[in-house]
């Protein structure tokens, strides 16, 4: 199968065919970032921009990352340091960028659909890097990769998502995902953060956690996501980490080999314990290292396909 | 100068009329409907309408004509352009213009346009409260000596139960409706409807109840005090349940939907196009089915198209921040038509809701062809195959979600007070 998609604008519209390639060919890139010169040319002469209007510190780094590794040119915009502050709208900002040439545009913004306008004004390649409450794929895409790698299959596993569901990107992009393999899906949360057709998309709803955690292969811990008035959905982040945050006594209910993922930033203390974070069970640093696997392989099949 | 319409099919549902005649208009009164009238051709314009249907000119209580204030995104001039190429003629303008109409001033100077400007009748709705806040009542009397036909604080609810129970008993006063938009604000957060769609595209989402809530409250309150009330654009079952419910024990209570709320569903934001963005929100599958069965069952009286035209620069950004509403009256007929060809109306129903109901709510003398009345008249082909083309929309507003649509049923041409305003180029 060969990649025929000019962008990578969320998971939905992606068969598994295309989920598995991007798998597939990240399997390939993870050894470069363990060799002694972590470089190599197979984007050399491209350019790729990072248009972030969303603080990040994991996704920017990583796709930077990525793109250096594979000799591309990066430059990275904020919004805090672009002409979004000056009241340029989005369209302009895609024009003039455009007129400069990039390959490849990543975009990370707070409302839904940007990155889908974004790939309508120009002719590089759009990545979303996460678009409101609604895709992440990149993190999806590196969740899914380190399933694969710790478990050796995607088909077969119960896989809990617990947090603010509702305003989740990341859960939405694993759920997209994960739905093309054999999987149960349970997300848990306070009702007030789990949407109330959220079970249309064909996962459980559990809204105890003990319950929720039970036989699971992979737990997937998200945060409150406080820029989107997750804040407003509880009482307080005191009772929310009493009833929501994982906890040792959680893992013994779930599998006894039992993965405990989280795409970051943690808010320690309030949906993980420390002990859980840095616990034996914890791959939260290796979706980490997975990220610039999958993010180079992104990049290689959206514009290195001569290569 | 006389016009003769020949051997059209005739269809006026106030006067139970649908059969093949001849209409003769002598300056801008309709003066006889009969079979095969005869008139020498000299001082006579004679228009072969074999084949088409002759009806009333089609009333829209529900437009933005934007005018004062927004000229960019449409005019008085543009806005009734669109509405005879539409087949409407006569709208009624909503207050939500820069200054609100709440005062006599803004009423006489958007009549005194239309009468300069517009190609069709202009009737304009005041607003419930001055600058449409909710709080004081604006001068209803005056605006009504004025020629308001309604009031409505169009665009939000009035949100102070007090406030829209004295602008219901004091309306009565004028025997005019308050035309009531539904939407509780709290709830209302969101830009596209709470359901499967919401779901997946992240948009922050607004629950059906939202608008329910205020549909049961406004008729409480309008019950209560016994006063006509009109809902409007609504667009979900339960509110549609709710008002036939109502209409069992209480009849001034009315409502109308609007094309977009039969037609599209809250999938189509799954696009993120912002011509999909419109207030309230495109609902789901059922929702669209029971808009459909409440026009069939009555419960609908009226079809109306909430033409919201904007300037592209509102619509071209992203969905969150993108200004709501569809550009509407150029597609609002050739949509209504598909509930007549998919069996759900018949087409003497369907143009009720054109003409003789909001007609007989808003107490106008059109509606209707009668000898003696004014001459308000199109002549549409129901099945002549057609493609939106948004740029050669005639309102300034191009915003809508059905550019590039194939529909089935176009008006040809326009008569409003005995002058042809508008004729379709396919028609000679």
């Amino acid at each position: 199968m060969k990649w025929s998609r000019k962008d990578l604008l969320g998971i939905r519209e992606l068969s598994k065919e295309e989920i598995l390639l991007i798998l597939d060919s990240a399997d390939s890139f993870k050894d470069i970032s363990r060799r002694e010169v972590k470089k190599v040319p197979t984007l050399r002469g491209k350019t790729v921009i990072t248009l972030f209007y969303e603080p990040s510190t994991r996704t920017r780094t990583s796709f930077e990352i990525a793109a250096k590794r594979l000799s591309a040119d990066t430059i990275n915009i904020s919004a805090s340091t672009s002409s979004h502050v000056k009241g340029e709208t989005l369209k302009d900002t895609a024009r003039n960028l455009e007129s400069m040439r990039p390959d490849v545009i990543v975009i990370r913004h707070n409302m839904p659909g940007a990155p889908h306008m974004l790939s309508r004004i120009v002719d590089s390649s759009v990545i979303n890097a996460g678009d409101g409450a609604h895709e992440h794929p990149t993190q999806a895409l590196l969740d899914l990769f380190t399933m694969r790698e710790k478990k050796d299959r995607i088909d077969g596993l119960n896989i809990t998502i617990v947090g603010d569901i509702a305003h989740s990107r990341v859960a939405r992009s694993n759920i997209f995902a994960l739905r093309h393999f054999n999987t149960r899906i349970t997300c848990s949360g306070p009702p007030t953060m789990i949407p109330p057709d959220m079970e249309s998309l064909g996962v459980h709803v559990e809204y105890d956690m003990n319950r929720a955690v039970k036989d699971a292969d992979v737990i997937m811990m998200l945060r409150i996501q406080k820029e989107r008035g997750g804040i407003s959905y509880i009482p307080s982040v005191k009772e929310y980490s009493t009833i929501y945050g994982l906890k040792a006594e959680h893992l013994k209910k779930a599998k006894k080999d039992v993965i405990i993922m989280h795409p970051g930033p943690m808010n320690r203390g309030v949906e993980i314990t420390d002990e859980v974070a840095d616990g034996p069970y914890s791959v939260i640093l290796d979706q980490v290292e997975n990220g610039v696997a999958v993010r180079m392989a992104i990049l290689y099949l959206l514009t290195g396909r001569e290569a | 100068m006389k016009i003769l319409i020949k051997k059209g099919r005739v269809i006026d549902p106030k006067n139970g009329r649908d059969e093949i005649l001849d209409i003769l208009i002598n300056g801008n009164i309709i003066v006889k409907i009969d079979k095969n009238i005869r008139e020498k051709v000299d001082n006579v314009h004679v228009i072969d309408a074999s084949g088409l249907i002759v009806a009333p000119g089609l009333i829209d209580m529900h437009v933005h004509l934007r005018e004062p204030g927004y000229e960019y995104k449409e005019s008085i001039r543009t806005g009734t352009m669109a509405a005879v190429k539409g087949g409407f003629t006569s709208v009624v303008c909503m207050a939500n213009t820069d200054p609100v109409n709440d005062n006599k001033s803004v009423t006489e100077f958007i009549i005194k346009q239309a009468k300069a400007e517009g190609v069709c009748r202009v009737f304009p709705c005041g607003a419930i409260t001055r600058g449409l806040k909710g709080e004081e009542l604006a001068e209803i009397g005056e605006m009504y000596a004025a020629g308001i036909v309604a009031i409505s604080d169009d665009g939000k609810s009035v949100k102070n139960s007090e406030t829209l129970r004295k602008a219901l008993e004091y309306a009565k006063l004028f025997h005019i409706p308050i035309i009531s938009h539904c939407e509780d604000e709290d709830l209302s957060k969101g830009f596209v409807h709470e359901g499967k769609a919401s779901v997946m595209s992240g948009l922050d989402a607004i629950p059906a109840i939202a608008e329910e809530i205020i549909v049961k409250r406004d008729m409480a309150i309008a019950e209560y005090v016994n006063s006509p009330l009109h809902l409007t654009h609504i667009s979900s079952g339960g509110s549609v349940d709710a008002i036939g419910e109502m209409k069992k024990r209480y009849n001034q209570v009315t409502c109308d939907t609007c094309p977009h709320y039969f037609t599209l569903t809250d999938k189509a934001t799954l696009s993120f196009d912002t011509n999909t963005k419109v207030n309230p929100p495109l609902r789901s599958k059922e929702d669209v089915d029971a808009m459909k069965e409440g026009l069939r069952n009555e419960t609908i009286d009226i079809i109306a198209t909430d033409h919201a035209p904007h300037d592209i620069t509102s619509k071209d950004v992203e969905f969150n921040i993108a200004t709501s509403g569809i550009s509407g009256l150029e597609t609002a007929f050739g949509l209504s038509l598909a509930l007549v060809h998919e069996g759900v109306l018949s087409m003497k129903t369907l143009l009720k809701k054109f003409t003789e109901n909001p007609a007989k709510l808003l107490k106008l003398p059109y509606g209707e062809l009668t000898p003696g009345s004014p001459a308000d008249i199109i002549i549409f082909n129901p099945d002549l195959e057609w493609t939106v083309d948004r740029n050669t929309f005639a309102s300034k507003g191009k915003n809508t979600p059905f550019h590039g649509w194939n529909l089935k049923g176009r008006n040809l041409l326009t008569i409003v007070d005995g002058k042809i305003v508008y004729r379709d180029p396919v028609f000679k």
